[in-house]
């Protein structure tokens, strides 16, 4: 038991069921190769699972900001069930496909959007020491991945032949565009106090130290900030922008082709949600509960703050979007980058 | 050097936040709108027709379903204009409770256009609290005739029948809650930044510009114009009733928000005057069954919830009307839709539909 929280709940499995594959084929290849697909497995599996959490929980959580009750038929009082009616009402719907759409691009967007919002998940710490791949540049692959979304959703809007989708693919682009940066900068205060890119070097000086949020809390309210225009929701849910451009980029799919958009939302929730755990709230560190433990509670906790934000405020208009990230959020970034190194530089010298 | 071309964007008929079936023509520079052109007549009922082909009694459900959201205030204007024409006296006490009944019905109005803007700029939740308390006066409505929408409840020469005995006590307390629930709108809604920033400046119209195009109701108010035919005729018994006429200054989205809100505590005030200056005696007047006016015409104008809401009735001296015309305030407002729009960007389009606050059933009548 000791062990076990001395590395990690995660790890420990990990490590018992490693012994365990090597004893059964004995050949360290295969075993490797056995393991990167179970780990795969469980990623995907925490995406799926995340799917059908927060259809239900964004509903229930969505139905007591609204003062209703929620779903409360299907599966129980509770309505437990819903997200599997959700989904079996999904998969039977009918694939309508656009006259006039570019068939192979309007097809594959959907696909492409999913690659991205899940390779992310690769490099989250879940546990100390569990970390799907733990590359040195870890921070600056995840944005340039996560940037990747931009692609599909302008292929959706282009593909879709609709003009509502097509002003949705374009808001899209200049959306990404201009929260990256801000995003991008906000990160690097924290890149600059940890000295390393690697996510679980930024989790371990977190444990060690504070918590970032304490150290940077301008750039926690900016990737804030930007994490919820990543997301496409409230109050930067202009590329959806459902009582404008009715679904945006989107408006055109149906059934299990539209799942996949959904289901590559939540995946993004999910990710930013632990992007900021990760970067401010210290990650899987915390006191007495193992670090998985709290690494969900942190990210869960995350999660339910942006469905707030989101069933609270208004939507902005597309240009004051655009000026806030680019005339406060930018600059604010800079100015925070600035006095971080400086900060840096003082604390080196004494 | 590549050439940008103007395109159309045909929002509606089938569009979440055209409030039914509005179909609106914008012409697009990429997102800013360079013309906005309304086109009706996707619910045409053709309701004037209908009241000529009825007796004058027989016609008051038709007008129900003009603007659906205050049946109430429809069915005042056209019972006036028949009662003008017939010069039937209506009993006080009916005077009274068609006064309460159409400012508790102006209240749910306006509490429709604030849940429905709330909606339009994306906070959805606001439209549950709204609707939530709007349910109160549905109540009420019920209360007193049965029906929670299309209540037929004002009739020609008075009303239906008269208030049962719990109705002044309900009201009593459902009017104690409208400062609470105003507190509550203005602390979910206008404190909010992103909310302020959507409204203020957007869709600017002069007060010259609201008279060409005639606006009224709380659309002209909103420019500064203080032009309520509640005031300005004092028709009924609202002469008795002291209430302020709110008008907005810079005749933006944010004052015709404004002017609606402050409206709600307006009317608040006048039921409660009515209430508590309520006489006794008959709800309905005495006249023929079978009413036959004598022949000549009547235009007769309330202050309906969005703008003047006038009957053109022509009576040939027989039991139905010869002709009607029913002045609608929305179908008259629209008319400005292109200007809200003109310069703004696509998300303002909603916006400012939705500011006007029309209704589709009372656009295409």
């Amino acid at each position: 038991m000791n062990a076990m929280l001395e590395n990690g709940v995660v790890a420990t499995v990990a490590g018992v069921l490693r012994e365990y594959l090597m004893l059964l084929f004995g050949n360290q290849f295969l075993t490797d190769l056995i393991m990167k697909f179970i780990g795969i497995g469980a990623v995907i599996g925490v995406i799926l699972s995340a799917a059908i959490v927060f259809t239900y929980a964004e509903r229930k959580v969505c139905a007591f900001i609204q003062v209703r009750l929620g779903p409360n038929r299907v599966g129980g009082r509770f309505g437990l069930l819903q997200p599997f009616a959700d989904m079996l009402k999904l998969m039977s719907k009918e694939d309508i496909i656009p006259a006039g759409c570019d068939r192979v691009v309007w097809a594959l967007s959907p696909m492409l959007l999913f690659v991205p919002s899940a390779l992310a998940y690769a490099f989250f710490p879940f546990d100390k020491g569990a970390v799907f791949a733990d590359v040195n540049v870890g921070v600056f692959l995840l944005i340039a991945i996560s940037s990747q979304a931009v692609l599909p959703f302008l292929m959706g809007g282009y593909a879709s032949n609709s003009k509502y989708a097509m002003i949705g693919g374009m808001r899209t682009v200049a959306q990404m565009l201009s929260y990256e940066a801000p995003m991008v900068f906000s990160l690097l205060g924290i890149v600059m106090l940890t000295g390393s890119l690697k996510m679980s070097d930024i989790v371990a000086v977190q444990a060690d130290n504070v918590w970032f949020v304490l150290l940077q809390p301008v750039a926690f309210v900016i990737f804030v900030i930007t994490a919820t225009a990543e997301t496409n929701r409230t109050p930067f849910d202009l590329v959806e922008g459902e009582s404008e451009i009715v679904a945006g980029a989107f408006a055109e799919y149906s059934g299990m082709r539209w799942a996949l958009f959904f289901l590559a939302e939540y995946a993004n929730l999910l990710a930013v949600s632990i992007l900021t755990t990760t970067f401010f709230l210290g990650g899987w560190s915390g006191p007495v509960l193992p670090g998985v433990v709290w690494f969900w509670l942190k990210a869960l906790f995350m999660v339910f703050f942006f469905m707030w934000l989101r069933w609270t405020l208004p939507r902005t208009r597309i240009d004051q979007m655009l000026s806030l990230s680019w005339k406060v959020l930018l600059p604010l970034a800079l100015a925070n980058v600035m006095c971080t190194g400086i900060g840096v530089y003082i604390y080196r010298w004494l | 050097m590549p050439q940008t071309e103007t395109y159309i964007l045909n929002m509606g008929p089938q569009h979440p936040s055209t409030h039914g079936v509005l179909r609106v023509n914008l012409e697009l520079d990429g997102e800013r709108i360079l013309r906005a052109t309304p086109m009706m007549g996707y619910l045409h009922r053709g309701i004037e027709k209908l009241l000529e082909a009825r007796t004058y009694v027989q016609g008051v459900p038709y007008t129900d379903r003009l603007d659906y959201v205050s049946s109430m205030n429809n069915n005042f204007g056209y019972c006036r204009a028949v009662e003008e024409l017939a010069g039937i006296e209506v009993p006080e006490r009916a005077e009274y409770i068609r006064v309460i009944m159409a400012e508790l019905n102006r209240i749910a109005s306006h509490q429709v256009f604030i849940g429905s803007l709330a909606n339009d700029l994306g906070a959805s939740t606001g439209m549950l609290y709204t609707f939530r308390d709007r349910e109160e006066i549905l109540d009420l409505f019920d209360l007193v005739c049965g029906a929670r929408m299309t209540f037929h409840y004002i009739r020609v020469g008075g009303v239906a029948r008269d208030l049962p005995p719990e109705f002044a006590e309900k009201c009593r307390k459902f009017l104690d809650r409208v400062p609470e629930f105003t507190a509550e709108y203005a602390n979910l809604l206008m404190g909010n930044e992103i909310f302020q920033r959507r409204l203020k400046g957007v869709s600017r119209l002069t007060p010259e510009q609201a008279l060409a195009h005639n606006m009224t109701g709380p659309n002209i108010r909103a420019t500064g114009i203080p032009f309520d035919i509640r005031k300005v005729d004092g028709y009924s018994v609202y002469p008795r009733f002291g209430f302020e006429v709110p008008v907005g200054e810079n005749g933006d989205n944010w004052d015709r928000f404004q002017v609606r809100f402050r409206e709600i505590t307006e009317s608040a005030r006048i039921v409660r005057q009515a209430l508590d200056g309520l006489p006794e005696g008959p709800v309905m007047a005495k006249f023929p069954k079978m009413l036959k006016p004598p022949q000549g015409e009547v235009f007769s104008r309330t202050e309906g919830t969005r703008g003047e809401l006038g009957f053109y009735i022509v009576s040939d001296g027989t039991a139905k009307p010869y002709r009607v015309h029913i002045r609608r305030p929305s179908f008259i407002n629209m008319q400005a839709l292109d200007d809200m729009c003109r310069g703004y960007l696509i998300g303002d389009s909603v916006v400012a539909f939705s500011a006007i606050d029309p209704l589709m059933g009372e656009v295409d009548c």
